[in-house]
């Protein structure tokens, strides 16, 4: 096991010696040159502000329960709620219309003007509307990541729908599949599914991105997006950066784990496919 | 029982409204039960589009196919085809893919797997049961294939140019192999080929076509006893004549 660990570590000698470097360089620019914990927090500050964040604690209600969780926990679950509740809603309506898009040409002539016309517009811009169709509740930061994350996913199955081969359909027809429903269950589907996850992949980035944001008009007292202009308010910079930091490692992990999952259990008729 | 009666069949192409391609005209044909086929003409002489029809996936614009008095409108499972192209579904595993069939009329999963075996058997690829399309080599993709379309125990097997890709080693063995599972199953084969010699080989009746618009030209009995011999004086006699006529066919 111990020599194990020690081959993997000779084997990644050059990138982990490449983000200690980096360390150190930031370390060295953030006390020596910058010389200013505001403008340029120093990687121990922000290891002093991780270690701070870690003690303190904070409620989270659930269902009539009060719990008290370290704080750290507690806006990662909340960020969590509103990036799920995002996504959910877009695979739920974003695979079903990419779906019948791609099967059925005059459908996707009907619905591809609006989706044109509505999909350049930022997500952001969609805040106002957020605020007063839905509230200043969860379920308003879930909307601006469902609006990130829709069009990413329709598209994709869209895209994945529209290139399933001919003679993949025309076999299944002589094998006695022989109506739309059976087609796209077994054959355009399954077919498609490749391009499906990449939508979601790209999907789950996007939305990531609008998470920040999403968290930032108020929908709810906690969340790490919130926390972080949180404390840009109070100009603790090194606890904005611990928290951009979170939010990137955060991403980095739930994109590997999508990954991880897709590629060893849901696609592995496509080993040797070269991507 | 297999008998397929193709009757006036004509099939034309329209690309706008001034070109348009007449692929079949006026073709009828007549294969008895268990016969083995072999269509052979020049290309675009339009033996895959017959096929086609034949099959379901594409309609005549005049004319009708019978298959045992009855008529055909559209794919069925009583007609069993195997493309040029690999054709096996990628996310599905060898048995997987020779058990859709029997699952799309119905068929336990449990049951179909119990009876497909034996497909998998006759196509000698029993140790690939569970391997995905993507670790077959070209001729394992076919044998699948074949062994797919078998597996709906139809009473007719479609074959368009399926050996088509295969290198040449390849091709000879896969032909005994065809061989030998028409006789097992004693099932009607239609087969387009380009190759004269693989018609020559399998074919009891080889159908010659003509080119633009494609049309029966001549129908050969091919009377070489079974086990043929690729090389024996009569075989080459019957490939020279069939060559001589493709050659006037395509005007040298």
């Amino acid at each position: 096991m111990t020599k194990n660990n020690i081959h993997v570590l000779k084997d990644k000698s050059v990138e982990i010696i490449s983000i200690c470097s980096a360390i150190v360089l930031w370390q060295i620019i953030a006390v020596y040159v910058v010389g200013n914990k505001f403008y340029l927090p120093s990687f121990t500050d922000v290891i002093g502000a991780l270690a701070e964040i870690m003690s303190r604690d904070s409620n989270l209600v659930i269902m009539g329960l009060n719990m008290q969780l370290p704080m750290l926990l507690v806006d990662f679950f909340y960020s969590m709620m509103h990036f799920s509740i995002g996504l959910i809603a877009a695979l739920v309506i974003g695979i079903p219309i990419g779906m019948i898009m791609g099967w059925f040409r005059t459908i996707d002539r009907i619905v591809d003007p609006i989706v044109e016309m509505v999909r350049p517009i930022p997500p952001l811009a969609w805040i106002p509307f957020a605020i007063i169709w839905i509230g200043l509740n969860p379920f308003a930061a879930g909307f601006l990541i469902f609006i990130g994350a829709v069009f990413p996913i329709m598209i994709n199955t869209f895209t994945g729908f529209k290139s399933v081969s001919r003679v993949y359909v025309e076999a299944a027809k002589v094998l006695g599949c022989n109506n739309n429903h059976e087609l796209i269950r077994y054959v355009a589907f399954p077919s498609a599914l490749p391009s499906i996850a990449a939508g979601i992949r790209i999907a789950m980035g996007v939305g990531w991105m609008c998470l920040v944001a999403a968290e930032m008009f108020g929908v709810s007292r906690n969340g790490l997006g919130y926390q972080m202009w949180h404390f840009y308010d109070l100009h603790r910079m090194e606890f904005v950066l611990l928290y951009m930091l979170i939010l990137g490692f955060l991403g980095l992990f739930i994109d590997r784990l999508l990954r991880y999952y897709i590629d060893g259990k849901l696609l592995k008729w496509r080993k040797g496919v070269v991507i | 029982m297999g008998s397929v009666k193709v009757r006036n069949v004509s099939r034309n192409f329209t690309k706008d409204e001034d070109t348009s391609t007449l692929a079949l005209d006026n073709v009828s044909l007549e294969v008895e039960d268990k016969d083995f086929v072999c269509f052979v003409g020049p290309s675009g002489c339009g033996k895959t589009t017959l096929l086609r029809i034949i099959s379901g996936l594409d309609k005549p614009d005049s004319g009708e196919v019978y298959l045992d008095g009855t008529r055909i409108d559209s794919p069925g499972p009583d007609r069993g085809m195997v493309f040029q192209e690999y054709s096996l579904f990628p996310w599905k595993t060898v048995i997987d893919n020779i058990i859709f069939g029997p699952q799309m009329s119905g068929k336990k999963k449990k049951d179909a797997i119990v009876e497909s075996e034996k497909y998998l058997e006759l196509v000698g690829l029993q140790q690939f049961r569970d391997s995905y399309p993507y670790e077959l080599s070209g001729g394992m993709k076919q044998r699948v294939a074949i062994a797919r379309a078998l597996a709906n125990e139809p009473a007719v097997l479609l074959m368009d140019e399926p050996f088509g890709a295969l290198d040449a080693q390849t091709r000879n063995i896969l032909q005994q192999e065809l061989l030998d599972i028409w006789q097992k199953k004693s099932i009607t084969v239609l087969f387009v080929t380009h190759s004269v010699d693989e018609a020559v080989f399998l074919a009891d009746k080889i159908v010659l076509m003509s080119a633009r618009p494609g049309k029966v030209k001549e129908v050969i009995d091919v009377n070489l006893p079974r086990p043929r011999d690729r090389t024996s004086p009569e075989a080459n006699r019957l490939r020279d004549r069939i060559l001589k006529s493709l050659l006037k066919e395509q005007g040298h």
